[in-house]
């Protein structure tokens, strides 16, 4: 998983096949990203997520939460159409702005 | 029910078998010329499923989970998922969106998923003796899509 800090905003690079078989490692290293850098804004990017099931949605879920607690805000880009149709079905668009699909 | 191919797996209970099972139900869909937006649909919901196998129904052991995959002859993909594991006491509130006992790991919406991303689902258990999963999924023929 890749990451960049850029004026206190931090963009979180995820990929692969997103489930709860690699899950437990994907959200203690988001959780242990926003800890260390305690950014204003946490940007989970979606681009190169082949495969996602409801475990993605706990993952988000928590970073969530992490970044209330710390008073900033998370943003996800870039979501393929798998993906988004998850986070779609499991009503996420009220806890968090979704962006428009892109691309396939 | 006539079918016109099947096939049957069975594996452990470990979680890195969820890809393994997603692969497999994949690749014997093909058969069915699925789109990839359908084939997503039904990965998706086998992965949860096997999850569901994995976390709830065989918390603290290693069990079986045999996974079948029939093909009907009216292009309908009908897979059963069956565990021998803890079971489900209370179906209905397992269906619940966000009621897990899986902890922060766990979303709760599983078979919210399953339920919207394939066309029937059936749920039968009996507490202690396992639990199983029943879906079906019509994959529309390339000359009858919109």
């Amino acid at each position: 998983m890749t990451s960049y800090l850029q004026d206190k905003q931090l963009t979180i690079a995820l990929s692969g096949e997103i489930d709860h078989h690699s899950a437990r490692e994907t959200m203690e290293t988001i959780g242990g990203k926003i800890d260390t850098y305690l950014p204003a804004l946490c940007i989970l990017d979606f681009r190169d997520v082949t495969f996602m099931d409801s475990s993605g949605i706990a993952i988000v879920i928590n970073a969530v939460r992490r970044m209330r607690e710390i008073g900033g805000k998370i943003r996800l880009q870039n979501i393929p159409a798998q993906p988004y149709k998850v986070l779609e079905a499991a009503g996420m668009a009220k806890l968090i702005e979704i962006p428009e699909r892109s691309g396939t | 029910m006539k079918y016109e191919n099947q096939i049957q797996v069975t594996f452990p209970s470990k979680s890195v078998n969820e890809g393994l099972a997603r692969s497999i139900v994949a690749a014997f869909a093909a058969q069915l010329d699925p789109t990839l937006d359908e084939l997503g649909d039904i990965k998706t919901a086998v992965s949860e499923a096997v999850t569901n196998c994995i976390v709830h129904a065989y918390p603290n052991e290693i069990g079986i989970i045999t996974l079948k995959a029939k093909i009907t002859g009216d292009g309908v993909l009908d897979l059963t998922i069956r565990d021998k594991g803890r079971g489900i006491a209370d179906i209905d509130q397992a269906k619940t969106p966000l009621f897990t006992t899986g902890g922060a790991e766990r979303s709760g919406m599983g078979f919210t998923i399953m339920e919207s991303f394939m066309n029937e689902l059936r749920v039968t258990s009996q507490p202690g003796k396992g639990t199983t999963v029943h879906m079906k999924r019509k994959i529309v023929k390339r000359g009858e899509r919109p």
